[in-house]
């Protein structure tokens, strides 16, 4: 004999006033229950705020009660975790409006989840306030004149933004059981907007019926029942299917190289690399740690540039040192590498505190320039704008010795992509040539 | 064996170490790179990563996920901090494991979105309604962002508790040279895996505790047994109550479940010196440039003792109190108008009876800049 559960109540009493409707659609979800027969285990009800945030509390299943506007989002987390789950959401038309961003973004997502709208056209739980159902001209406690506004149709919204089962009713449709069953076995974003009496607070003080609720839908033009239907893949299935081939895959794992090279450097070298979006100045700058690594320095790298990309300064401060590397800042450069006039802009304190014992690697065409720091002209006319930099931080290290040229050099190989590693390859030879004269007093 | 890398990485691969198979977050600078990081790795793991609609349903997937026996992390900025707000007290009533990294910038409001800042130390633990503990961890380095965000994950699940790890722009989005080893070292002994206290066979009782500081056993949504999640005022059952007397055992289980064990969470880095008479208490960035400061003092001839914090909060009061035996002048840098002060100020007030309360200075920047360890050395004394 197959054991059958007969109800998934329990045996507590509905806690709502005489002639809410809550009782009822409650009663027809357990009915759609009672039909489908899921594992109560494999069940759970997700409760918004206000009165239908009670509903969970008088059901065996998992129940899940959290923040207002927010059961979706928490449903749509347990059905990420777990697909298997039947996830139904109980809310009110409050929790539509103040999480109306979360339901939209749910239909639009398909995500697998039963979402029943206890309607009832106002705040019941916290005095009869108005919400974004409010029926134009409605009276409520915060619209005593009547409702100003116009209603949102929450079913007509989640129907065009991507939600595969839609109803719109009442409380007091027959076919309920079969519509919230119907929901149920949808496998993406179902959305039954159930209209209600609110007995508390809409109905006296609106002379609300039962008649008016029902000729509320034709009078404002809209259909009742499945107003909106459609095949689209589940988003947590969806996911699963788009990513199966990632499964096992190795993580990521560090980049870790060995000492390499040997580096003459005795004493920390801070440098500043100012230029401009499109040069790579980050690129180069990681390249630049990377190759004092594997020359046995330390070294530290961080950037400034705007929030928008291709456009403005990009300022990367590099500091290399034969001791590990606490503060990462730089007042005072010791070598400053001038990219492009963005650049010298926005580094301005840090250009202007170089002094004669600083080196200044700059572009030809930035100058003249008035500084203190010695000036080695760097010409980079030939270069295209995305080699600039490295090719003068090349040079600047073919310059300076700070480390060993062929430590760049691995770094390229080491870490970037073969076609990149080509050209930047290509951007190192070049850069012997970048400086006229050799200067000794670096 | 060294390796050149940011924060932002360390704690993707952290958290991945750890076992974390769910991400929920919402694009921020400083915090983006993070994210990015967890897109592309979870599913390597079978696990999903998401960018929810904003920082509100990022939050609330990570605690639905996490109840439905995830692993869940999820990280922000200030901004999206402020967004968080209420889902922390849902995790903490709830009783959630969740891990929320803070990439910290300058704020208020929009603030600085590419500069640094802490300014969130005392709006992590005091960012939502009712005033109940959080645990907040702070690494100074790429191997203590690794390290810590596996110790966040641990104490998520130790506590039932949402655990941040508080860091910020200059230590997530910085570059710099690491020793392999350090990541297997530091904190070697904090390494376990995290887990869960599980619920048994037979029935369950989904808030269920045998003393106000126990932790009640967990049973994921979907699993063997019924379980009922509420962040309303709630009984062992997790039923609404209004009886002041569950209602007191509750609340102050919240608090000692995490009061009563300070020890187990309590992490600082503690560098003193016999005779010195000035100790620097430092945490996050402020705490390299700290470094560099009681370098210079020390090859000045000074004697200067130093504490990093890496456990925020609860504060470790036991590792200050014993760090300050002695001490004439404390000196705290941050990055804020003073924070972290407060608690040390704190601290010293309870030793006034004794006649020996030491003097106290800021080392404060709301500019977007770090301190400058030269500043640090100039208040030293």
């Amino acid at each position: 004999m197959k054991l059958e559960y007969i109800t998934y109540r329990n045996s507590s009493p509905y806690p709502f006033c005489p002639g809410c409707s809550h009782s009822m659609v409650l009663d027809q979800l357990n009915a759609a229950l009672v039909k489908l027969q899921p594992d109560p285990r494999q069940v759970v009800i997700v409760t918004d705020i206000g009165c239908s945030g009670l509903s969970d509390q008088y059901f065996n299943t998992n129940a899940f009660h959290a923040l207002h506007g927010r059961a979706v989002t928490y449903g749509t987390g347990l059905k990420l975790a777990n697909p298997n789950l039947k996830v139904i959401v109980i809310m009110g038309d409050g929790g539509c409006g103040i999480g109306g961003h979360h339901v939209l973004n749910a239909a639009r997502r398909n995500i697998g989840l039963t979402v029943l709208v206890l309607n009832n056209f106002n705040y019941g739980m916290t005095g009869g306030q108005h919400s974004v159902t409010t029926p134009h001209g409605g009276k409520t406690t915060t619209t005593r004149g009547g409702n100003l506004e116009h209603p949102l149709d929450i079913a007509g919204t989640v129907a065009i933004n991507g939600a595969s089962f839609v109803v719109r009713t009442t409380a007091f449709d027959k076919n309920l059981p079969d519509l919230i069953e119907q929901a149920i076995l949808n496998e993406g974003f179902s959305l039954l907007d159930i209209w209600e009496l609110c007995s508390a607070h809409y109905v006296p003080n609106n002379q609300f019926t039962r008649r008016d609720l029902e000729s509320l839908v034709k009078t404002r033009g809209l259909l009742t029942g499945v107003v909106h239907k459609e095949e689209r893949a589940e988003y947590a299935n969806a996911y699963r299917r788009q990513e199966a081939s990632q499964v096992g895959k190795p993580t990521m794992q560090g980049k870790a190289h060995e000492q390499r090279f040997a580096a003459a450097l005795t004493r920390s070298m801070r440098i500043v690399i100012a230029g401009a979006a499109g040069q790579k100045v980050v690129s180069a700058s990681t390249l630049l740690g990377t190759g004092a690594v594997l020359a046995g320095l330390w070294a530290t790298r961080r950037d400034d540039y705007p929030v928008t990309v291709m456009t403005g300064h990009s300022i990367s401060e590099v500091i290399l040192s034969p001791e590990e590397i606490f503060y990462t800042g730089i007042e005072r450069p010791d070598i400053f590498l001038a990219m492009a006039s963005e650049g010298l802009k926005s580094a301005h304190r840090q250009f202007d505190a170089l002094t004669a014992e600083d080196v200044l690697y700059i572009r030809k065409d930035l100058l003249p320039l008035e500084t203190k720091a010695c000036i080695v002209p760097l010409d980079l006319g030939h270069v295209s704008r995305k080699e600039a930099t490295i090719t003068a931080v090349a040079a600047m290290l073919r310059h300076t010795g700070l480390y060993p040229i062929e430590a760049f050099e691995q770094a390229i190989g080491l870490t970037q992509r073969h076609e990149i590693a080509e050209e930047n390859l290509k951007a190192l030879e070049r850069s012997s040539t970048v400086i006229a004269r050799p200067e000794t007093n670096s | 064996m060294r390796e050149f890398v940011d924060g932002s990485e360390a704690i993707a691969r952290g958290a991945l170490a750890a076992g974390c198979n769910f991400y929920a977050g919402y694009p921020i600078t400083p915090a983006s790179q993070i994210l990015h990081h967890m897109v592309r790795e979870l599913p390597k793991v079978g696990g999903v990563a998401i960018q929810g609609e904003d920082e509100i349903a990022s939050f609330g997937m990570c605690i639905g996920a996490a109840m439905a026996g995830a692993r869940c992390m999820t990280a922000t900025s200030g901004p999206g901090i402020s967004l968080y707000s209420e889902n922390v007290g849902v995790a903490i009533m709830g009783e959630v494991p969740v891990v929320v990294v803070d990439v910290m910038r300058l704020g208020p409001a929009t603030g600085g979105a590419t500069t640094v800042g802490q300014g969130d130390v005392q709006f992590i633990r005091w960012g939502t309604s009712g005033g109940y503990p959080i645990i907040a961890l702070c690494p100074t380095n790429p191997p203590e962002c690794y390290s810590l965000t596996i110790r966040s994950f641990q104490l998520a699940e130790r506590f039932r508790s949402p655990v941040f790890l508080l860091t910020d722009r200059e230590v997530a989005a910085s570059m710099s040279t690491v020793e392999v080893e350090a990541y297997e070292s530091l904190f070697r002994s904090e390494h376990a895996p995290p887990s869960l206290k599980q619920a048994g066979e037979g029935p369950f009782i989904p808030y269920q505790i045998e003393s106000l500081d126990d932790v009640p056993p967990f049973s994921p949504i979907g699993g063997p047994h019924l379980v009922r999640f509420t962040t309303s005022t709630h009984d062992e059952r997790g039923f609404l109550t209004k009886d002041p007397k569950k209602v007191a055992r509750l609340n102050e289980h919240l608090a000692a479940k995490i009061e009563a064990h300070r020890d187990e969470i309590e992490l600082v880095s503690s560098d003193l010196q016999p005779e010195a008479r000035t100790l620097v208490i430092s945490y996050g960035i402020t705490a390299r440039n700290a470094i560099e400061a009681i370098r210079i003092a020390r090859k000045n001839g000074r004697k200067v003792s130093s504490l990093i914090i890496h456990s925020l909060w609860p504060v470790p009061e036991t590792a200050i109190k014993q760090a300050l035996r002695g001490i004439e002048r404390v000196v705290v840098p941050e990055l804020n108008l003073g924070q972290y002060r407060l608690e040390v100020e704190r601290l010293l007030c309870s030793k006034v009876s004794s006649g020996e309360r030491a003097e106290i200075v800021g080392v404060n920047r709301v500019d977007g800049e770090m301190v400058n360890p030269q500043q640090i050395v100039e208040r030293l004394s």
